[in-house]
This record gives structure tokens, C-alpha cells and sequence, in this order.
């Protein structure tokens, strides 16, 4: 509160605070991208955030609650950034669906719009189309001494006269001015004063005419409907016809009259600020910024660099956040035995291994989701995402594809989860559609496990030259057929999937700054929250069904099959954990699982499995590597944590005529098989929520199912 | 003929010229809004290792788009 207060807020009619006194004040904050938006937001609300969804779209609708005063809360909404009014993609759509929607829930009392004050002329075009709308409003000046770092001095008493309304300096990077905004806001704010854009008078029969039928309270409101009509989301199909058949009448313009209006926007800007803004000097001082791309987008050290940030990202998912992952796994499995020390019975067991086991696989992923949005935050704050994009966008929009979508496809080789998550940094939602499709054929780590067994039972331990493993080869194949696979899925998208909007590069390059840790802490916080209780929801159930079809079975054939296994033992004469293995193997075929199994078996016959590895498919859809752990219950291996033992079981296993069972054949049938297919209901569970629905998860499941088979058959049948 | 009049595509780095005109009506809006308005000055800043995108420097601030955007942008001759 030293910070110097704005000049006198506009004038305060009544000391009644925004809105009735009876409802919370709705408060949007609206303003361009980089303009400091979400450090205000960040700032007001703190840790009192909530991410839901805004109606129909894949958009994240940040709201939260600020204390105006101690006794007067007010909820602020985060509205994406956009620079204008006119929607350019589906993300900024959402603005116009809320603003120009006045009998909405979410229709905001008062605007906080930001503005970079070092960029002020084009932060000023947005501000100067919402001031025409009429909605009261306050313009938040953010990044001052930025700008007076670049030789511009802005006379805010001047400013705030030529635009009408409170203009309160703020800094989002310390906070500074955020209590002299919370008392404006706390305060009657009036509509702005000013007007900026004069709709031409040819315009004004038809434009009165949409105003009147609509009852909309201002002309340039009823100009929008002409304009966005048809994406307008809260109009009737009746609505959108009036306004269709209007703007047929009268031979409505929309492309040339909005080039028109912008141009005439940006005349008024320079003429207001010929007496509000003096540069002192010509050159700003972007000199340091470009020092720095000199090395960072540079030929060879530009992408040296990047790509040891992506190995530090991938040591982080895959490495480092082993540590938590396996704390995680620890203490579910600790909290699962005390539980089994106190009661036992179906119920405990529904709690432990079916409730608790399937929160721990929520949980589990928060270690790398954390890492993961650790990195990426400080990326984006940095600046330095934007340098990716402009480094890799060449390569990758040839496959239909963003250079942003580098971070996720490599993100993907550790865990699929956390990648498609940060596949929201990507602002064209088609490239971001295909890179959410394509990054589950990244080999993931959760395939390791089985990549080794499977190697290690068919390949060879031979070595070419001496030092270049045979089984290593094969592993690196296998990971290069997945990565193939995902840029020539991607490729097909691209032709496949038509979108109507278009997708343009044009957007502000950054300056290097230092990251705001608030915000990158706040994104962690809010990334893993997201997560957990969105698809973790979904991860939960499909867990809890995978529980109860492996333990239960129709009937009382559980039971019967222990007994019976009992019994055999007796007879078979093992030894302790091979005695619990054999029953616990007659126990999953006697279940749901082991049902599905001899019901899909005709299905897999042709890729070379039977029923056993029927279940396992059925089992590691929770996760790939549980295959690992049915296929050694199943064939009734007691010591599944050893390699070893594992693989000298399965080695063992013959098929019907007495051969053994795991040919190369069907292991490489397998092998290719856990390639492609999409074995992951975590995976799913996040593209629904990244994609909020189901139709894109489905098809993936699809797609991938039906490309692992494919290839499976055809490799099963080259190698028997 | 249009295709032949100088945009933003064939400068070099750290030349300058002035906003004739933008000639995708579509992409014109977006430019426009970015403040690439006729008869305002452009210095191509820098190209990606590649070629493409590049960064120009509009109304002080660094703007990045690809070529086929940038040869959209129409110099005055």
C-alpha cells in the first residue's frame, strides 16, 4: 500500500458495493495474453481457486474468491486471454458467450481489464471494444516500470480522463496496487464513460433493429450479434435466423466492416495517447531479449539446449519422480495391510484392494504431474516456450502438428497422464486434438515391464561387435516403431480431421523474464487437483469393476476352485508361496476375469494368445504393467518380483502338443501388440477430461486397439 | 500483379518497411488486431534455424508468425 494510489476512482454514486448488496459481485478479469492476467488472478484469489468448465468447450473456466474488504467477498472469474473481441479460436469464444449474454449466470457485475502498459497501443484495442459495450469496468495497468525501462512515461490522470474509467496501476509480479484495485472494486463501479468507435450510419437501421428485438442495452452489443451470431451459443436456431435473415438484407459486410472498425480503433488509440503516453526514447530495449535468442535460437546451440531441457523434463518424470511414485506405492500397501490387521471379511477387501488400491493408482501420477507442470510452468513464464515453438514448428507442422507438441510426445515416453495434460499449452485446438491422440504411442515406461519379460523370453543375449545388445536392439526398435507410429497417425489426422477454425502462428513473442514461483506453484497445485478429481473419478471406478471381475465369479465357483486347488496341493508338494501361488492361479480362472478371458479367446486365437493371456489384456487395462503381475498369478508364479523366476515359469509353459508356449512368435505378437494398444484406463481417463467427453477417448481406444491387433496378427503370422 | 509487389517475406534481417496493405482478408483481421495496420513500420528481427517461423518487430513489440503469414503483409515499393 505505499505504492502511489491511482488519481480519484470515477465518480462514486452510492457507498452500496458492486452488484446488490444480497448476491456476490461477479467479477471477470479480461485482458491479452501476457498482460499479466493470471498473476492478477493469482493474486486475488490465492489459493481459493476452483476449475470447472465453461459450457460446451474444452475450456478450463478459472473462478475464485477475493476479499474486497474483510467483510465483502466478490467472486473473480478468469476469462482466457484474447486480443479482442472478435473470437479467433474456440478458447476465446467463451468471452463473447459470457459478455454478450446478459441474462447468463456467469454475466460479470464489473471487468478488471489488464493492460501491459509497455505494449499499451495494442492492449488498448480490447480495452477499447469492451469499453463499448458499456459493462462497468476498470482498467488494471500492469508492468509500469517495464515500460518505463523502455523510455515510456504514461500520464495516468490523462489516461484515465481520456478512457473513462478508473485506471489503477498494478504490478502482478509483487502484487503492488492489488489493494488499491480491491478498494475500487469495492466501490460502485460506473460503466465507462467513453466511447471509441463510431458504427456508421448506414449500419445503424439494421443494428437498431437487432437491439430493439434482443431489448440490448447498447448499439455496439447488437453490432457483435451481427457479426457472431451464428457462434453466439445462447441464441435460439430462431434467433440466429432473424439475425441471418438481417444480415442478408441489408448486405452486411462482417470481414470488411471489422478490418474497418480495428483500423478505426487503433486511430482513436494513437490519438488519445498522443497526450497520455511520451517516449523518451526510440529504441525500446527488447536488445536483452534478443542477446539471449541469439544463443537459444540458434542453429546448433538452440537446439542442443532445448533438447537438454527435454532430457532434464524426461529425468524428472521418469527418474526423480520414482521417489514419491514409490512412497506413494509404499504407504497404500502399508495402510492396506493395517487395515487387513484390524477386520477381515468381502467388505475389508473391497475397501483395501478395490477402494484404497485404485486411489493409490489416482495418486500415483501426482509425483509426475507435479515435475512435469513444474517444468512447463517455468517454460511458459520464462518466455522460453514460446522459443520452442518457433525452433520446432517447421518439423512439426509438416505431420499436422504444433511445435509445442514436442513437450508432450517426449512427456509421453515417461507417462502418457501427465503428458496429454500438457498438451494445453497448445492453443489451436486441432493440433492440440491430434498431439492428445497420437501421444499414447509413445512407449511409455509403464511397457518396460513387459518389453523385458517378453525380450528377455525370446531374444537372445548376443552381442554385435561386442558391445551392441541384440535385446537392446530390440527395445530400441520397439520404442522407434511407437514414436513412427505416432508421427504417421498424426500425418493422417491431419488430413482426416477437418476444423473450421484456422489456425494462425501470428502471436506476441515474449521477452525473457524471470518465472513468478507463486504462479508456477499455484499451477502445480492446480494441475494435480484437476486431476485427481476429474479423472481420477474415472480411474477409480473402472478400478474397483477390474477388482471385483478378478475376484469375483459366478455362482460359487471361487470358491469350489479354492477348494479344489486345495486339494491338489496335497499331491503337488510345494513349497510355501508356490502353494499360495497355485491356488490363487485357480482362484482368477474360476472369476469374471477368467470368464472374459475364455470369452475373448476366440477373438485373440488369431494373434497367437490363449485364455491365460486373455485375462491379462482384461487385467492391465488398468495399467499395462500389471500384465506382468497376472500373467505370474495365472501361471501361478509365487515370487512375481523376480525377473528371473517369472521368466523361467513362462519359459516352461507349453502349449497343447506339448511345446512351449511362448514361441517368438507370440511373444513378438505380444510385444507388438503392447505397442500400439491403448492399455491404459488412466490414459483414457484424462483424454476424457482434457477432451470433456467421451467420443475422443473411445476412438483412440478404438484406433489403437485395432492397430494393436492388426500388426499383432501380421507379426504372428511372419514368425510362425 | 500482387504476387509480385514486396512483403514482409522478403526482407532481410534488420530491414525495415512500411504496411501497404494485407491481402488475405481472413488472416487480415488477426493481423490487424496485432497492430499490423497500413502505413505502420515492420523490421524483420530474426528467422527460426529453419527458415521459418520469423520474429518481426511491430509497434515496439516482437511479433512471431510463419512465412506464408508474413507474405501476406504487403510493403509499400
Amino acid at each position: 500500500m505505499s505504492e502511489v494510489l491511482a488519481p480519484a476512482p470515477a465518480p462514486v454514486s452510492s457507498s452500496a458495493p458492486v452488484g446488490t448488496a444480497r448476491k456476490v459481485a461477479k467479477i471477470a478479469l479480461i485482458g491479452n495474453p501476457n498482460s499479466g492476467k493470471s498473476s492478477l488472478f493469482n493474486h486475488l484469489t490465492g489459493l481459493n481457486q476452483k476449475v470447472g468448465n465453461f459450457p460446451g468447450v474444452t475450456v478450463d473456466k478459472k473462478t475464485g474468491i477475493t476479499h474486497l474488504t474483510p467483510s465483502l467477498k466478490a467472486q473473480v472469474i478468469d476469462l482466457p486471454g484474447t486480443y479482442s473481441l472478435y473470437p479467433k479460436s474456440l478458447d476465446e469464444k467463451v468471452i463473447i458467450d459470457l459478455l454478450h449474454d446478459k441474462k447468463g449466470e456467469s454475466y460479470p457485475d464489473v471487468l478488471v481489464i489488464t493492460a501491459d502498459a509497455s505494449n499499451l497501443k495494442r492492449n488498448l484495442l480490447l480495452f477499447t471494444q469492451l469499453a463499448d459495450l458499456k459493462i462497468p469496468a476498470v482498467l488494471a495497468l500492469n508492468m509500469m516500470d517495464v515500460a518505463e525501462k523502455h523510455g515510456v512515461k504514461i500520464d495516468l490522470a490523462e489516461l484515465q480522463q481520456e478512457l473513462g474509467v478508473p485506471v489503477i496501476p498494478v504490478n502482478a509480479r509483487n502484487g503492488s496496487g492489488i489493494a488499491a484495485l480491491k478498494i475500487v472494486l469495492s466501490e460502485q463501479v460506473e460503466p465507462p464513460r467513453s466511447s471509441f468507435y463510431e458504427i456508421p450510419d448506414d449500419l445503424l437501421v439494421m443494428v437498431r433493429q437487432i437491439r430493439y428485438y434482443f431489448e440490448l442495452s447498447n448499439d455496439y452489443l447488437a453490432l457483435h450479434y451481427a457479426h457472431q451470431y451464428s457462434k453466439l451459443s445462447f441464441l435460439s436456431e430462431d434467433d440466429k435466423e432473424y439475425i441471418g435473415d438481417l444480415v442478408k438484407k441489408y448486405g452486411f459486410k462482417s470481414n470488411t466492416l471489422q478490418a474497418a472498425e480495428t483500423i478505426s480503433r487503433y486511430t482513436s488509440i494513437n490519438t488519445l495517447l498522443l497526450d497520455a503516453m511520451r517516449v523518451t526514447k526510440a529504441e525500446n530495449n527488447e536488445q536483452f531479449s534478443n542477446k539471449v535468442d541469439q544463443v537459444l535460437t540458434h542453429k546448433v546451440f538452440g537446439y542442443l539446449i532445448f533438447f537438454g531441457v527435454l532430457f532434464l523434463m524426461f529425468q524428472a518424470i521418469f527418474a526423480w519422480a520414482s521417489y514419491p511414485m514409490d512412497l506413494i506405492d509404499g504407504g497404500v500397501a502399508s495402510l492396506n495391510a493395517w487395515i487387513h490387521t484390524l477386520a477381515e471379511g468381502p467388505l475389508v477387501d473391497l475397501l483395501t484392494e478395490g477402494v484404497l488400491a485404485g486411489l493409490g493408482g489416482v495418486l500415483i501420477f501426482i509425483p509426475q504431474i507435479a515435475l512435469l507442470f513444474a517444468f512447463i510452468a517455468i517454460l511458459e513464464e520464462t518466455g522460453y516456450m514460446a522459443r520452442v515453438t518457433f525452433l520446432m514448428d517447421k518439423i512439426m507442422r509438416k505431420f499436422g502438428l504444433n511445435g509445442k507438441s514436442v513437450v508432450p510426445l517426449i512427456s509421453g515416453v515417461a507417462c502418457a497422464v501427465p503428458a496429454i495434460m500438457a498438451t494445453r499449452t497448445i492453443e489451436s485446438w486441432k493440433d492440440r486434438l491430434i498431439t492428445i491422440f497420437v501421444t499414447p504411442l509413445m512407449s511409455c515406461s509403464a511397457r518396460l515391464p513387459i518389453y523385458a519379460i517378453m525380450i528377455g523370453l525370446v531374444v537372445p543375449e548376443k552381442y554385435f561387435l561386442g558391445f551392441l545388445s541384440l535385446q537392446g536392439l530390440v527395445l530400441m526398435a520397439l520404442y522407434l516403431i511407437g514414436f513412427v507410429a505416432a508421427i504417421v497417425s498424426a500425418a493422417i489426422l491431419k488430413w482426416v480431421l477437418k476444423t473450421k477454425e484456422r489456425s494462425y502462428f501470428i502471436m506476441e513473442f515474449p521477452t525473457y523474464k524471470m518465472p513468478r514461483w507463486k504462479n508456477v506453484g499455484l499451477t502445480i497445485v492446480e494441475k494435480s487437483k484437476a486431476f485427481v478429481f476429474q479423472a481420477g473419478k474415472v480411474i477409480l471406478a473402472i478400478s474397483v469393476i477390474l477388482w471385483v471381475m478378478s475376484t469375483y465369479g459366478p455362482g460359487n465357483s471361487i470358491e469350489q476352485a479354492e477348494a479344489r486347488a486345495t486339494a491338489e496341493l496335497t499331491t503337488l508338494n510345494l513349497e510355501e508361496a508356490d502353494a499360495e501361488a497355485h491356488v490363487a492361479g485357480q482362484k482368477l480362472e474360476a472369476s469374471y476375469a477368467g470368464k472374459f478371458g475364455k470369452f475373448i479367446e476366440p477373438a485373440i486365437r488369431p494373434l497367437g494368445y490363449d485364455w491365460k493371456v486373455g485375462i491379462a489384456l482384461l487385467t492391465s487395462f488398468a495399467a499395462r504393467e500389471v500384465f506382468v503381475g497376472t500373467i505370474s498369478t495365472i501361471y501361478s508364479v509365487g515370487d512375481a518380483e523376480n525377473e528371473a523366476t517369472v521368466k523361467e515359469k513362462l519359459m516352461a509353459q507349453k502349449d497343447a502338443s506339448g511345446q512351449p508356449f511362448f514361441t517368438p512368435a507370440r511373444a513378438f505378437s505380444l510385444l507388438i501388440f503392447y505397442v500400439f494398444a491403448m492399455q491404459c484406463m488412466s490414459t483414457l481417463a484424462v483424454v476424457y477430461r482434457e477432451t470433456k467427453g467421451w467420443k475422443w477417448p473411445i476412438l483412440q481406444l478404438v484406433y489403437m486397439t485395432g492397430l494393436a491387433y492388426v500388426s499383432a496378427f501380421i507379426v504372428f503370422r511372419l514368425f510362425s | 500483379m500482387q504476387a509480385q509487389q514486396k512483403s514482409v517475406r522478403d526482407l532481410k534481417i534488420g530491414e525495415s518497411g512500411e504496411i501497404a496493405s494485407l491481402s488475405d482478408p481472413e488472416m487480415a483481421l488477426k493481423l490487424l488486431e496485432m497492430g499490423c495496420i497500413p502505413g505502420v513500420m515492420v523490421k524483420l528481427n530474426s528467422r527460426a534455424p529453419l527458415g521459418d517461423p520469423i520474429t518481426i518487430i511491430v509497434n515496439d513489440y516482437t511479433l512471431s508468425l510463419r512465412l506464408d503469414e508474413a507474405a501476406t503483409i504487403l510493403l509499400k515499393a
